[in-house]
């Protein structure tokens, strides 16, 4: 059962939010001080490509990001709506806001960050979900 | 942190000092700013990321970008960053192979007077 379930608008102000979010349950949920900033790192980038794909594709549609603390592992899920076949394809720029330079890095840099990462994608979206080790009572030790 | 931007030049290099948060929220600032800087034709800019707390793909986009608009001018783009949560994501993406990044503003503008 999740944890947290974070629900928001495809607004990239709102990645900050879920960002901060993230890392504060991370905290609680006992995943490592050193491990604190890719947990934040990867959930904006899966947050940021997420708010991209829903501003081309379905902009009134809300995002979800689940985040559990299961077996002393601490979870992420981030789940779109938005069709998936542009994954490596630039965003067209609607309001100069999306950046084309460089689509696709972000699923890049979270198999960089996170151990356990699992990307599927389809017609009705894009589920990223990723762990880190937590500790088992939560709370990392300091 | 939201994001604070600033710019000045020192004979023929644009120092641009970036403090805060370069996201998806964020980066179009940055983006804008280097496109104006280039339309300005400041093509040689060292950019100072060491006040910057964090850094995405989004912002990452935004400095290639800037890279390649500099290169059609046969100018420079390059960065200042000592912080290893920073440098970590330019090491995942293979772009330290891409960017000079520097200790310090000094010591970028004595090897871009090197090169000069």
């Amino acid at each position: 059962m999740a944890t947290v379930e974070l629900t928001f608008s495809a607004l990239p102000a709102h990645v900050r939010t879920a960002r901060l979010v993230a890392t504060a349950i991370a905290r609680r949920t006992g995943v490592s001080e050193a491990l604190l900033d890719e947990v934040r790192l990867a959930v904006g980038e899966a947050c940021s490509r997420a708010v991209e794909a829903h501003r081309v594709h379905c902009p009134g549609e809300p995002i979800v990001i689940e985040l559990r603390d299961d077996s002393g592992r601490f979870e992420v899920t981030v789940t779109d709506v938005a069709p998936s076949d542009d994954l490596q394809q630039p965003v067209v720029p609607t309001d100069g806001a999306l950046l084309p330079e460089m689509p696709g890095l972000g699923i890049a840099v979270i198999a960089g960050l996170a151990d356990d990462v699992e990307v599927s994608s389809g017609a009705k979206g894009m589920r990223i979900r990723m762990s880190w080790p937590a500790s088992p009572n939560g709370v990392a030790a300091v | 942190m939201d994001l604070k931007l600033d710019h000045h030049s020192e004979d023929n290099l644009t120092i641009v000092d970036v403090e805060g948060e370069i996201d998806v929220y964020t980066a179009p600032r940055l983006r804008e700013l280097l496109i104006d800087l280039v339309n300005k034709g400041n093509f040689h800019l060292l950019v100072n990321m060491e006040k910057v707390d964090f850094l995405d793909s989004t912002g990452l986009g935004v400095l290639v970008g800037g890279l390649k608009r500099v290169r059609a001018h046969d100018g420079s783009l390059e960065l200042v960053c000592t912080q290893e949560r920073i440098l970590k994501i330019f090491r995942i993406t293979g772009l330290t192979k891409v960017f000079g990044i520097y200790a310090s503003v000094d010591e970028a503008k004595e090897a871009h007077g090197r090169d000069k």
